[in-house]
This record gives structure tokens, sequence and C-alpha cells, in this order.
């Protein structure tokens, strides 16, 4: 077992960026946390969590995917394809780590989108436990461990520095690289530091949520339920809640022309958008209610049913913060868990 | 004061003045309050909250919830801010007045949870308001603030405790407030240089995730569609294929609303980015006010607003070239 004093977490990073490049959470204004590249002088953000997730990394907002620029009669195809350089990521939450595995099973299932594939091949996750939990978590409900985070490496955090410990063979032989900087340690310190963030996850307001009701096989169940009416009605069809959620995936290809050339690329789309799933034919989902409804259904329904029952929320809370009208999964999931009036 | 809302609300409703309530419904915790439509006297009992969290100004919902064909009449809270954005839509013929009954309300300033948690308290489980403080909860045991610190900006500048449009009024009628700090920020960056200024966009502005929720909640926002939401005009609405993209969105956007816009803020309120968006549009109403006279757009429910009206004494158009050099 490793220990890192959090006095020695700058020689740390000052190590590991000249392995790879290593993006840090840094404070923005206003506590508005946000990842950016370590360099000499980069402050290591104290906040809970960044103001956007850190599926970015591996599924940013926007990226080319490919460009064609035309010269007299021939058609030549611009490969600007960038997303194979090693990277580290530090400081990602429990929350976030186990959204990477739920990004894994749409984006790496066949065929597995490259783009994806290779950033995860090429980036490691270096987690942190959490210390300090917000009123807004929640991701004990579902079964995650803000205690123990996943990824390539975990960091437990006891106030005073870092139980390191290494999940896989990619964090396992970047640990190898960098063991000069670590202290050893035995397990009963991050035993220890674990039961305090439980401690503390054990209180959590919205630690437990009713998910009985949901999963895999709902659909008929919630589908029809009266109470989406009520619940969108003062929703206004922004997209802030799925462009800050670590597991909202969908996205839009589009081209954008340059006047030099086209670029083709993909950027995230949400489903709160009145032209989401338009096609050809017209829109499925033609008001907020339906637009919304889809939303929840997705994480809390559709994705567990195709998905050995994971749900697609994992608790980290952004969505409450930052929903323009306080609306958000925590309180369309108690809503829907009262009985209401199912037929 | 939540309780005499709520009086008055059963009253109206019960009288069928009204239908429905438009007001503020409670939430998991003190701050998250989401607007609401309350149809009977027992939902007010539950769900109708009025406190000092109750930020969300519900004035452009009534472009929808007054449209509803054979609803009757429905009841909304203004608190004066709100109130300037239900003059401005009444103005432009957005809302069907007849099917509004708008009660003025008195507002001392709405609190940010966020302006909270920049004070180095998280895990809020509970606020109190105790005469000049909030007494915070938390998962980490009691903290005091007081209620000024936790004040949203908009609510520090406020422009105006009287209310601009409204057929009733609860609590005394409140009086206008001068301006000192309203304009602070804005006259910091008409001091920069040009390149200065930029870089201060620029550096704002690029952390815009183009969510939109600036549009979505403004109220003078209004367009069924907006161009932003066309895809053949050229423009991508979700994501900045370009770098200036999103920047363009914003200053396009502040064009639009120029002249209609009513300083209430939301822009700001909720960009999950806290990207200070209203400056842009204080900027143009202290422009307005200095070039055009005083202007206070959704103060009357009639009249033109100084951009699409002419008189003799309009400044002439090289004033912007006069001033871009000043």
């Amino acid at each position: 077992m490793k220990y890192l004093p959090t006095a020695r977490l700058d020689r740390f990073l000052e190590d590991a960026a000249k392995l790879r490049k290593i993006y840090v959470p840094v404070d923005g204004e206003q506590n508005r946390a946000a990842y950016r590249l370590w360099m000499p002088g980069t402050v290591v953000s104290k906040a809970l969590n960044t103001t956007r997730s850190a599926k970015d990394f591996f599924f940013p907002q926007t990226e080319n995917l490919v460009g064609f620029r035309r010269t007299e009669k021939k058609l030549e195809i611009v490969d600007p394809r960038r997303e194979t350089e090693d990277f580290a990521v530090f400081g990602v939450r429990a929350c976030d780590a186990r959204s990477f595995s739920i990004l894994d099973k749409v984006f790496l299932s066949d065929p597995a989108d490259t783009y994806y594939a290779n950033r995860r091949a090429h980036g490691l996750v270096l987690s942190v436990s959490c210390r300090r939990p917000a009123e807004t978590c929640f991701c004990t409900a579902f079964g995650i461990d803000p205690s123990a985070p996943e990824g390539d490496v975990t960091f437990t955090d006891d106030g005073e520095g870092y139980y390191v410990r290494a999940n896989s063979e990619k964090g396992e032989a970047f640990l190898e690289s960098l063991s000069g900087v670590f202290d050893e340690a035995d397990e009963a310190g991050e035993k220890e530091a674990r039961a305090q963030t439980k401690r503390i996850a054990d209180r959590l307001p919205l630690g437990t949520l009713p998910l009985e009701k949901f999963g895999g096989g709902k659909t008929k169940d919630l589908f029809d339920r009266p109470e989406w009416s009520s619940l969108s009605e003062s929703c206004i069809g922004c997209g802030t809640c799925t462009f800050v959620c670590p597991t909202c995936q969908c996205y839009d290809i589009r081209d954008f022309d340059t006047g030099r050339e086209v670029r083709r690329f993909r950027c995230w789309d949400s489903c709160m958008y009145s032209d989401f799933t338009k096609m050809a034919g017209g829109n499925p989902r033609l008001t907020q209610k339906e637009r919304f409804r889809q939303r929840f259904m997705h994480k809390l329904v559709y994705f567990p049913e195709n998905n050995g029952g994971e749900f697609g929320c994992v608790g980290c809370g952004r969505c409450l913060r930052a929903c323009p009208i306080g609306m958000n999964i925590v309180k369309v999931l108690k809503t829907l868990a009262e009985d209401g009036n199912e037929s | 004061m939540q309780e005499r809302l709520k009086a008055r609300a059963r009253e109206l409703l019960g009288d069928g003045v009204v239908t429905r309530v438009l007001g503020w419904k409670k939430g998991e915790f003190s701050y998250d309050i989401t607007p609401a439509v309350f149809e009977s006297a027992e939902e007010l009992e539950r769900d109708f909250v009025f406190d000092g969290f109750c930020g969300a100004n519900l004035s452009k919902y009534l472009i929808q919830e007054a449209s509803k064909p054979g609803k009757g009449k429905i009841l909304v809270f203004l608190k004066p801010c709100d109130s300037y954005s239900y003059g401005e839509l009444l103005k432009e013929h957005r809302i069907a007045k007849e099917n509004v009954y708008a009660v003025g309300i008195p507002c001392e300033g709405m609190a940010d949870a966020d302006r909270i948690r920049a004070r180095g308290i998280d895990g809020i489980l509970g606020i109190e308001h105790e005469g000049e403080d909030f007494l915070v909860h938390t998962l980490y045991g009691d903290e005091r603030v007081s209620v000024k610190e936790a004040l949203a900006e908009r609510c520090l500048s406020c422009k105006s405790k009287r209310h601009a449009s409204c057929d009733e009024l609860i609590g005394e009628e409140g009086e206008d407030v001068p301006d000192d700090v309203r304009f602070t920020e804005v006259a910091r960056l008409e001091a920069m240089t040009p390149e200065e200024r930029f870089e201060f966009w620029r550096g704002e502005l690029s952390r815009c995730v183009r969510c939109n929720a600036c549009r979505n909640v403004c109220p003078a926002c209004s367009c069924e569609n907006c161009v932003f939401d066309n895809p053949a005009s050229g423009i991508s609405q979700k994501a900045a294929a370009d770098p200036f993209e999103e920047n363009m969105y914003h200053i396009i956007r502040a064009f639009h609303v120029a002249g209609r816009c009513t300083d209430c803020g939301e822009c700001s309120r909720v960009c999950p980015e806290h990207i200070p968006l209203h400056l842009l549009n204080r900027k143009f109403i202290k422009d307005i006010d200095e070039l055009y006279g005083a202007y206070r757009a959704g103060e009357s429910e009639d009249g033109k607003n100084p951009l699409v009206s002419y008189t003799e004494g309009d400044v002439e158009p090289s004033v912007v070239n006069e001033r871009g050099r000043a």
C-alpha cells in the first residue's frame, strides 16, 4: 500500500506530467471547478466536484470526425483524429468514475465507437475518494461507494494525504514508474479513511431512494403515469441537465461548411431539445412532457433494461444544482414511487 | 407573507375569479424551488411556498398558461422585477391579458444557494431566516450567513421595488431604487481597452456549454422558433462548431432583446457556468438611457421602445463611431 502526503501532491503531479498529460480540477470563478491541464504552479481544487463532468475527456462536447476538401476535381479526405495521445485525469470522484463504465456499455458495445475507444485506451483515471459529500449527492442510492471510487488508480483521502491503490494493469504500471514519490503505508489507515467517509455518506438526505418501481420491464407501469404532466410543466426545455450529466450520451452528427472545407463533427445532443429525434416523417415527441419523460425513462428504465439492470444515473447531483427550475431525477423518482393512479 | 399569498389564492380560487394559480412549489431542500400551477386549495396547502428563494420569474410561463383554451383565468404572483417582464410581454401582445389575474407581491431580494456555497458552506440541509441572517443547517454543523451576503447579484443591484403591471397588490407598494451600483460593472468594462474587453468576454463566454438555459428562461426571448434552432440558418445550436460560435450566439441574443430586456437577471441566475450574461443586456440598457433618455422596458404596456421608434431628437448613427473612438 502506498501513501502520498498532500504536501507531496505537486511533486507527484510534476513527475506524472513528464510521463503523460495530466488534468486536474482547478477552481474557477465562484466555486466553479473545471478540469485543466496541470502545469507547474497549478493549484488543485478542493471542491467536491467539477461543474462539468469528467465524461468530456472520453466523449467531448464537440469533436471533428472527418473533413472533406475539394480542389478542382479531387475530393480530399482530411483526417483530424488526435485521440491517441496518452493522458491522465486526477481527481475523478466515485460518481464520475462509475459513469465511464456506463458510457462503455454504449460506446464499446459492437460496433465499438473507435473515437471513444481510443480515448479510453489512452486515458488513465486517477480517482479520489470523497471527504465531504454534499446534500445533493446520492451515488450510494445506485450502489456506488464514495469512499472507494473505481478507476485505474484510487486515491483514498484521509485529510492529510492519500492511500494509493492501483486497480488495473495500466494503473499498476503508472504507479511503478513513479514509485519514488510515495511512502509505504499499511491498509489500516486506508480502512479508517474510508470509514470516515462512510459515516457521512450514511447521513446523506438522498442516500437511499425508492428504486423498486424502476428498472427493466417497468415501461408499461411508468410510461403513462399522469404525474409526468405536472413534473414536466415548468421544464423550460434547456439542455442544462443533459450537458452537466456524466452519463448522458446522446449525440448528433452534422456537417459544418467553413467555406474552404466541410467538417463532419459530432456534438452532444439533448433529449430536452425540440428537434431531438426529428426525422423525415416528423417528430414522435411533440411536447416537453414527452421529451422530459424520455430523459428519465432512459436512465431509470430503458438503460437498465438493456444493460443487465444497471441504472443510467450515478447520483452525482449536478443536475440538482444546475436545473434552472429546480426539477430533477430525485423529484421524479420520489413522485413516481408513490402509488399514484396506476392502472 | 407566504400565508397571506396562500389565503388570497384560496379566496380567488374559491370565488371562481381564477381557475389556477401560478406560484412556487417546495423542493427537497430550501433552495430548489420549482414554478408550478396549483389547481386546488389542497395543492396550495401542501406545496405552495413563498420565501427568500423564490427567484424564478413566473411571467414567461403565462405565454402558454394564458393561452390554454377553455382553461379560464390564471392567478400569477409577480415580484416587482417579474412585473416588468410581464408588462413587456403584454406590450408585445405575447400574453392574453384577459386570462391573467396578476397579483403584485413585495420582494426583499432573493437568495442564491451558490452564494452561500461560495462562502465555503456545503452540505446544506435546511435554511432558516432569522432576522438579518440565514441559519444554515448542514451535514457538517450549523452556519450563519447574513441575508445580504446570500442575495443574488441582481438583487444587490435591484432597480425597483415598485410594480409595473398588476391587477392587485399584496403589501405596500415599494419605490424605485437609485441606480447607484447597477451600472458599476458595466462602467468597469467600458473603461477597459477594446482588447481587454474582448479578452474578458472571450474568457467568460469560453465556458458556455450551449445549454440554451439563458435563452429558454428569458422572458424577452419569446420567439416560437429561435433562429438558433433553425438548422437551415447555417448555425449549429447545440455545440460550437467553431470557437466563435457560442460568442456569436450570446451577442445576437443580446442585440435581439435590446430595448425589450427588463434586466430581470434570469439569464445569469440559470447559467450553469455563472457567466455574467446580464452585463451584455445591461450595457444596452445603459446606452439606451444615455442616448435616448431614461427608459425602462416593461414599465408600461403601451408605447414603443426607443429602438423601434423615431423622434427628431434621436442620436445620429455616427455616435457609435464617435463613442468607439472615445
